[in-house]
């Protein structure tokens, strides 16, 4: 069963077709890069799996499942362009929160176990608001992996991030890539996202201009996949 | 991984603390909401020099307009109270029921509405020289129930409208005609027990009235947030 399916999809802005008859999967264990053109539809195709917003047609499923399913749901983590941490509550006040809402079973265990590894343990009960920017990313990406999630669904991971934020990103994509997970990310980053991606797929005007494996000539030269497939 | 099973009401009761405490942390709705059922009251009480008795007529109104409108400040930070940093997304992303969460956000906007008319309520006592206590559990009651009222209506306008621009303007303007019933009974309702009248088989019509408007709008709102948070 693929981790993550998406079949004839499309989704209309209203008459306008952001998505056109997408057809992409992931198998467990698959990192898939989304590449292309500002206003292609990445982030679009990436909240429509997320759930954020049904498709107009198509189907997507996440193991199986809608990804509105609470099952689905428990599987997925999701890093978008905002951090999606409180700034009125703490670091661990905020990961006990998510702890919570994904019903694990000792929520501030499972989040002093993340803030140690992201290096904000020592800031643990300090106000996200008075956090730094690397700081902020760190918990966000300490916030989409509390749960361990099967599925993890990256908007633009590495963008604004400072050095020590991509390193510790880099190393957790690492690890949950070679613990079977699935990652399927949107970005512009291409070298940083070819280092991990087995596949890419190039989104051209809400179309799929590109699906297949990540080759040795895609990680050599990150533009090759543009100049071959998509509007140079 | 270990998950535990997780009530629906623990989940109920996650949201409603976390929007607690966050509100509770900056103080910001609640406080300019706050000041302005202050200021609304003392600007009515040197509008007007009414009688007692006419005090007594018209507080039901005179009540609900200030509850209503200072809601209303508490009620648009609701949803938007998730925008910043995109924390909506995260909470649609997470394995809770729409339901849920509505019910945690409306638990808590219903406490802090809750919080300024009972601070509002003995000032209106004071500057209108009124003694309003003397059918108090009643009014208790009605007051608990206008509340919810306009806090469960009030609720789902703002998920509705959180991505609109003009949403401060919007929430109002949607919610109010469809709180009209509402506001009706409570009223009516307020200035009898204000004016010393205990409910009877005369006016416990809008009582019922608003137990109804409550049940109902709670139903439709448990069942359209979901549809209401992702389309």
């Amino acid at each position: 069963m693929n981790a993550v399916g998406v079949e004839g999809v499309w989704k209309f802005y209203g008459d306008y077709p952001a998505l056109r008859d997408v057809n992409l999967e992931a198998e467990p264990g698959a990192c898939l890069a989304l590449i292309g053109r500002n206003g292609a539809g990445k982030t679009t195709l990436l909240r429509t799996i997320a759930g954020f917003s049904r498709p107009g047609k198509g189907k997507i499923s996440i193991f199986g499942n809608s990804p509105r399913d609470t099952e689905a749901r428990k599987k997925m983590g999701y890093i978008g362009h905002g951090i999606s941490v409180y700034d009125e509550l703490s670091a661990l006040e905020n990961l006990t929160l998510y702890g919570r809402l994904y019903g694990l079973a000792d929520p501030r265990k499972s989040a002093m176990e993340w803030l140690e590894r992201t290096g904000l343990e020592r800031v643990k009960n300090g106000l996200v608001r008075e956090f730094s920017r690397g700081m902020r990313q760190r918990l966000a990406v300490a916030r989409a992996f509390l749960h361990e999630p099967r599925v993890l669904l990256l908007d633009e991971p590495f963008t604004a991030l400072d050095d020590r934020a991509i390193a510790v990103l880099q190393q957790v994509l690492r690890e949950a890539l070679a613990s079977g997970k699935t990652i399927v990310m949107s970005t512009h980053q291409l070298r940083e996202a070819l280092e991990l991606a087995t596949h890419v797929a190039l989104l051209n005007r809400g179309q799929v201009a590109f699906h297949g494996p990540c080759t040795p000539e895609m990680a050599a030269d990150p533009g090759w996949v543009y100049a071959r497939y998509g509007e140079g | 991984m270990g998950y535990a099973r997780l009530g629906y009401a623990r989940q109920v009761a996650t949201i409603f603390t976390k929007d607690l405490r966050a509100e509770l942390r900056t103080k910001e709705a609640i406080n300019a909401s706050l000041s302005f059922a202050l200021v609304m009251l003392l600007l009515f009480s040197f509008a007007f020099d009414p009688s007692e008795e006419t005090t007594r007529e018209i507080s039901g109104g005179l009540l609900w307009i200030v509850f209503a409108f200072a809601g209303t400040l508490l009620l648009n930070r609701s949803f938007a109270r998730e925008l910043g940093n995109d924390c909506l997304d995260a909470l649609i992303a997470a394995p809770i029921p729409g339901s849920a969460l509505f019910l945690g956000k409306a638990l808590a906007n219903f406490v802090l509405v809750m919080a300024v008319e009972l601070i509002a309520l003995p000032l209106f006592g004071i500057f209108y020289n009124v003694k309003w206590t003397s059918q108090f559990p009643q009014l208790m009651m009605v007051i608990v129930l206008g509340t919810w009222a306009m806090t469960v209506t009030g609720t789902i306008f703002s998920a509705l409208t959180v991505n609109i621009r003009l949403r401060e303007v919007m929430l109002p303007i949607l919610n109010f005609p469809i709180l009209i019933p509402a506001l009706l009974g409570a009223m009516q309702l307020t200035s009898s027990l204000v004016a010393g009248k205990p409910i009877t088989a005369d006016n416990d019509a809008w009582l019922k009235m608003l137990i109804g408007f409550d049940v109902m709008y709670t139903a439709v709102s448990l069942v359209l947030v979901e549809t209401v948070l992702v389309g």
